[in-house]
């Protein structure tokens, strides 16, 4: 990773699929497991995060260079609470409803290990833009990895999507909502299956990338058995 | 003379899993038997959309897993009849196909087939389904009179004749004074899971297995044992608590499981008890009337510290000579 440049664009995607903070990485799934019970509450945890995110890379980007190497977390923690409790007040002007929704959750962003680790890992060490489109890339793959889990943990345990209600999984449809769903139990059921799933993704898109890089010939030719046969054989 | 050598072992043994199997479906089939004749035909309805859709269901897993296929070994057979047994009569079809997927994608495949389960695949599913559905599962029937069930046939298959009524564990949970006695108990004559009910049927199959060497007895009887325990110290009557509900059942057929039980003597008995001590709590000072499933899952995923616990020392191995090896 450190030694190959790393384009803008790759930098925003990587976050969604190949390094997604929940199903890759394995980060902040406490709110992941504890919010994911509707689509709209992961969409709503998700943006919260993402500029909570997003505020605290630029900063600390901005800030890398003064702040001092030995207090470096905790600097990183007031900042990073700072956004929170302005996300916090925002919320609680504007969407009181999601706000009494997520609940504890939201000024628990603070000690959330995705913003630490993107503060880390990423923003102490690089300038501002590459962290910025590093904070939206982490942000966008958090938003989505809690949509996807609220959504299938709302259809199947609730009967509904984003509030919407779909009649065929309701009481008096094809099947029942599914209780467990939407129960702790299936957080984690629905958890681990989305990790799996991802892993034979990224798995599949190494071997391809591996695969176009062997195309550029191995360079061994000579004395290869299969050469005959290689379709990269030299000349 | 021409003699032929070979390398050890000599000795063919046809103990295989598909032998296996079908031995615990034999032992299976009189309570199956006796479930029929008190409930109806529904039972038998009941089962076999089970059984077919856990075989499908483990076709289609390994199929899409690129796996060898395993549905000839029988154990879908038996997770399918096991998880069926765990149900009321008046279970919804669709209900029982999503146990079977609960049971054989995630409990079973999804960790690598038979063998690599951690927990028993049915009584993962019966627990997912009675936490989803407690209407459609606590919806315990009986008949109206035995063997009234199955006189008229349309409403046999569909379970219409069947009367709403509580389990025993039920009535006692709410302090009912009409109990059934010992002998609808031991018959089978009374509102539970459809393979529960007939103790006599189960215990039959039980030593059935204990006698062909499958299973060993330590298990069922320390099972029996901690809830015993429980029961007398909180002063109920053991015996009720050992013929109703579903103990006799999990202790012989699903707390036995090869694959999630312990390997080693002691081991069985730690394992047993410990899901009889669980079994007689969730009873007595629980929010459940029943608590059998729920033990055997937590005992099932404990089982490989147990294991770790009391595995044997080896003929001149131990502590002694590993240190003076070092």
């Amino acid at each position: 990773m450190s030694d190959k440049k790393l384009t803008p664009l790759k930098n925003f995607t990587k976050g969604i699929l190949a390094e997604n903070p929940v199903l890759r990485l394995v980060l902040g799934t406490c709110p992941a497991l504890a919010v994911t019970t509707t689509g709209k509450n992961g969409l709503g945890m998700g943006l919260a995060a993402t500029f909570v995110l997003l505020g605290s890379n630029i900063v600390i980007s901005l800030l890398r260079n003064v702040i001092p190497n030995k207090v470096r977390i905790p600097s990183f923690i007031v900042i990073i609470a700072g956004f929170v409790s302005i996300v916090q007040m925002l919320m609680k002007a504007y969407l009181q409803d999601l706000d009494r929704s997520l609940g504890i959750f939201i000024p628990l962003i603070v000690v959330n290990c995705i913003i630490l680790a993107r503060a880390e890992m990423f923003a102490s060490k690089n300038s501002v833009l590459p962290s910025m489109i590093d904070a939206l890339g982490m942000g966008a793959g958090f938003t989505a990895a809690l949509v996807l889990m609220g959504s299938i943990r709302e259809i199947l345990g609730n009967g509904s999507f984003f509030d919407l209600s779909l009649p065929v999984l309701r009481s008096g449809g094809v099947i029942e909502p599914i209780l467990i769903f939407i129960l702790p139990p299936g957080g984690f059921f629905v958890f681990g299956i989305l990790i799996a799933l991802s892993q034979k993704l990224t798995q599949k898109l190494d071997k391809n990338a591996a695969r176009k890089e062997l195309k550029i010939s191995c360079g061994m030719c000579k004395g290869c058995e299969a050469a005959d046969n290689c379709s990269e054989k030299e000349g | 003379m021409n003699l032929k050598v070979s390398s050890s072992p000599h000795i063919r043994a046809f103990g295989t899993t598909g032998r296996v199997m079908l031995n615990v479906i034999a032992a299976l089939i009189p309570a199956l038997g006796v479930s029929t004749y008190f409930f109806g035909l529904r039972v038998l309805v009941v089962v076999s959309v089970t059984i077919a859709s856990c075989v499908i269901f483990e076709y289609i897993s390994r199929k899409i897993m690129k796996r060898d296929n395993t549905i000839t070994d029988l154990s879908a057979v038996v997770t399918g009849l096991l998880l069926a047994f765990t149900l009321s009569p008046a279970t919804p079809l669709w209900i029982c196909v999503l146990g079977a997927f609960v049971a054989i994608v995630v409990a079973k495949q999804m960790f690598g087939g038979i063998g690599n389960n951690f927990v028993n695949p049915a009584i993962l599913a019966r627990i997912v389904l009675a936490v989803s559905f407690p209407v459609q599962i606590g919806s315990w029937k009986i008949a109206s009179a035995p063997g009234a069930a199955l006189s008229n046939f349309a409403d046999s298959v569909s379970g219409a004749d069947l009367i709403s009524s509580a389990t025993p564990l039920g009535m006692l949970a709410s302090g009912s004074t009409e109990l059934p006695t010992y002998l609808e108990l031991f018959l089978g004559n009374r509102a539970g899971s459809l393979g529960e009910v007939s103790v006599i049927a189960l215990l039959l199959g039980g030593i059935y297995l204990i006698a062909r060497g499958l299973i060993k007895i330590w298990i069922p009887i320390s099972f029996c044992i901690g809830t015993v325990i429980i029961v007398l110290l909180s002063g109920g009557d053991p015996m009720y608590h050992l013929i109703s509900g579903g103990l006799i059942l999990g202790a012989f057929f699903m707390a036995t499981d090869y694959v999630t039980s312990p390997l080693t003597n002691p081991g069985k008995i730690i394992f047993g008890l410990g899901c009889g001590l669980i079994t007689g709590l969730i009873r007595i000072y629980g929010n459940l009337p029943e608590g059998v499933a729920f033990s055997i899952l937590i005992m099932n995923i404990v089982t490989p510290h147990i294991d770790k616990l009391t595995i044997p020392v080896p003929f001149g191995g131990g502590k002694k000579h590993a240190k003076q090896k070092a």
